[in-house]
């Protein structure tokens, strides 16, 4: 027999108005959270599936694809730096395609590299491309040849690899001399001669980031692989914009919490009195009632989850929800978490009940 | 033999500058199987002396020795311990918990106790409970119950750890005389088939005579008491 569980059982009507506001509020917390996860998962795929170290781009291109330029100059002193084993050139163009069948345009972001990323296999060959499975839901199909940019540039289709979009865009992975024809055929403000690479994806061993930006006497910029993904345009803001809404709804799912249990509290001060009396410790009926928060937090958390799969399920493909395990997982810390630091609230209340009060009171 | 031994009891309150003094050197015993009413208005310390002998409160002077357990030094965790080992309430409001049936309500002693209700508790429980009468009420809610029975499921509660000694604080005051009577009457039967001394805290002039002994209490000093059965 356990006090807590049987109240919850017997008496379920006491529990649901805070079941309800927490179960909306666990939704609300998942939402946020899974459209982080959609745009942070759409924006940096391609950085975060490059098996390297390290990204290096050139000095003056304050850590961005588009403006940097490495040299073969600058790329054989990264190649002899200390710590360094293999080097790849990557670099991207944001462009609009036209796929057959299709009146919308989709945005591809072509992407010329060397060295495979994770789940891509090695560069084809000239004007074909794996295309993330981005393009796959804008109806592409394998064997499709799509029309890059202004000047249609052809690119047959060989195959599609799950979660490398760029900035929202589907990647398009072509070997280098392809990135190069299309940059310079549709982009013709910012052509790259046939030595040129945007940056440089690299493993190895050691402090990479400075062996490197020494070998080259301060020509480049590199950076760990996390913060290559965190200097993409709009991650950073997008995250700290985001994890500020959900840090404020745990901070209500405290409040409500600890509202809701200092009532209930409230309620039994004379129920807690006579328990007291005939023998249980503070430290028992401070238990039963962080249980009832956590089982309370637990049930919001499963109704919760169940409405947010439904309506990441209704909503339409365009918008960026991506509900991950990881993203459940840290709800539900924080959930639980919120529920028992919102029940001690009540520890002060509990621990001031005199037992003594259970006698001469007839009320 | 003697369960409760108070000795020289004060208890001081104070109240801003000035101490208001609820029991004043009271001294009391009780033996076992022995039923004591206690008699006095309001504001005499029934209440601060019952509190006392239960281990509810701790004396500013004077000594309380209860089953041979000097507890008048006794702190607040010591005194939870000893309160669900040794001594039986049964209050004014019933008190039951509301969500517990007669027989949970029972076996909550067990459980502060850090057991689990096994099948000796309910066994236990169940006889209880049929001893007073309830043998068809066992599964029932406080809210099912009459007055009477809720109070008898008090006193099923009390007498559970088979304590020493048993409190009660009013057991009829909200009972009309003929269920009131009933339930003196089971008392003191208990009290004398489980030698299992008492005190009853009562206003009720009518019940004095189903204890043994009646000590009456007047701005928080005893009398000597006088042998009513």
């Amino acid at each position: 027999m356990n006090l807590p569980l049987l109240e919850l059982r017997r008496q379920p009507s006491r529990f649901i108005v805070a079941t309800v506001v927490l179960s909306f509020l666990a939704t609300l917390l998942m939402f946020l959270g899974g459209l982080l996860d959609g745009l942070y998962l759409g924006s940096t795929g391609a950085i975060r599936a490059q098996q390297a170290d390290v990204i290096v781009y050139s000095e003056s291109a304050r850590d961005s694809f588009l403006r940097s330029r490495i040299t073969s100059e600058q790329r054989a002193q990264v190649e002899a730096a200390e710590g360094v084993e293999e080097v790849g050139g990557i670099g991207f163009v944001l462009l609009g395609a036209q796929v057959p069948g299709e009146t919308d345009i989709a945005n591809v972001a072509v992407a010329g590299y060397e060295t495979p990323p994770k789940g891509v296999p090695a560069p084809p060959p000239d004007g074909q491309g794996i295309a993330d499975t981005r393009l796959e839901d804008a109806g592409a199909s394998t064997g499709d040849v799509i029309l890059v940019g202004p000047q249609q540039t052809p690119i047959e289709i060989i195959g599609f690899v799950d979660d490398t979009s760029y900035l929202q865009q589907s990647s398009v992975w072509v070997n280098l001399p392809t990135w190069r024809a299309v940059q310079n055929a549709n982009r013709p403000d910012s052509t790259v001669s046939d030595d040129i690479v945007q940056a440089l994806v690299v493993s190895g061993t050691g402090d990479l980031v400075t062996s490197i930006d020494t070998a080259t006497a301060g020509a480049t910029s590199t950076l760990t692989k996390d913060d290559a993904v965190l200097a993409l345009p709009g991650v950073k803001q997008q995250g700290d914009t985001f994890n500020q809404i959900i840090y404020s709804t745990l901070v209500v799912v405290l409040a409500v919490v600890g509202l809701f249990f200092s009532l209930l509290t409230l309620e039994r001060l004379g129920l807690y009195g006579v328990l007291k009396a005939i023998g249980a410790s503070t430290r028992r009926l401070f238990a039963g009632v962080v249980l009832q928060a956590v089982i309370v937090a637990v049930v919001a958390f499963v109704i919760g989850s169940l409405l947010a799969i439904g309506a990441a399920a209704a909503l339409p493909a365009a918008v960026p929800l991506q509900l991950t395990p990881a993203r459940f997982l840290s709800t539900f810390i924080g959930l639980v978490v919120a529920a028992v630091l919102g029940s001690a609230v009540s520890l002060r209340k509990v621990t001031k009940v005199d037992p003594a009060s259970a006698i001469g009171n007839a009320s | 033999m003697t369960v409760l031994d108070m000795r020289d009891i004060r208890k001081v309150y104070r109240s801003g500058d000035i101490d208001i003094v609820a029991l004043d050197h009271a001294t009391v015993q009780v033996d076992h199987g022995e039923i004591v009413a206690l008699l006095g208005p309001s504001g005499s310390g029934k209440t601060t002396l019952l509190s006392i002998a239960g281990g509810l409160l701790t004396p500013t002077e004077g000594t309380v020795v209860v089953g041979g357990h000097d507890i008048s030094e006794y702190n607040a965790k010591q005194l939870t311990e000893f309160r669900r080992e040794n001594v039986g309430f049964v209050f004014q409001s019933v008190n039951l918990v509301p969500f517990l049936t007669a027989e949970e309500n029972l076996l909550v002693v067990d459980e502060l106790g850090g057991n689990k209700g096994g099948k000796a508790a309910k066994g236990r429980a169940r006889s209880l409970l049929e001893e007073l009468g309830l043998g068809h009420r066992v599964k029932n809610l406080p809210g099912q119950l009459s007055g009477g029975e809720r109070q008898r499921v008090a006193i099923g509660r009390a007498l559970f750890n088979n304590p020493k000694l048993v409190l009660f604080d009013e057991p009829t005051s909200a009972l009309d005389t003929k269920i009131g009577e009933q339930v003196m009457e089971l008392i003191r039967t208990e009290m004398k088939a489980r030698d299992t001394a008492a005190i009853i805290v009562t206003h009720d002039t009518r019940m004095t005579h189903y204890a043994d002994r009646t000590v009456h209490i007047v701005d928080g000093r005893l009398d000597a008491g006088t042998v009513t059965a």
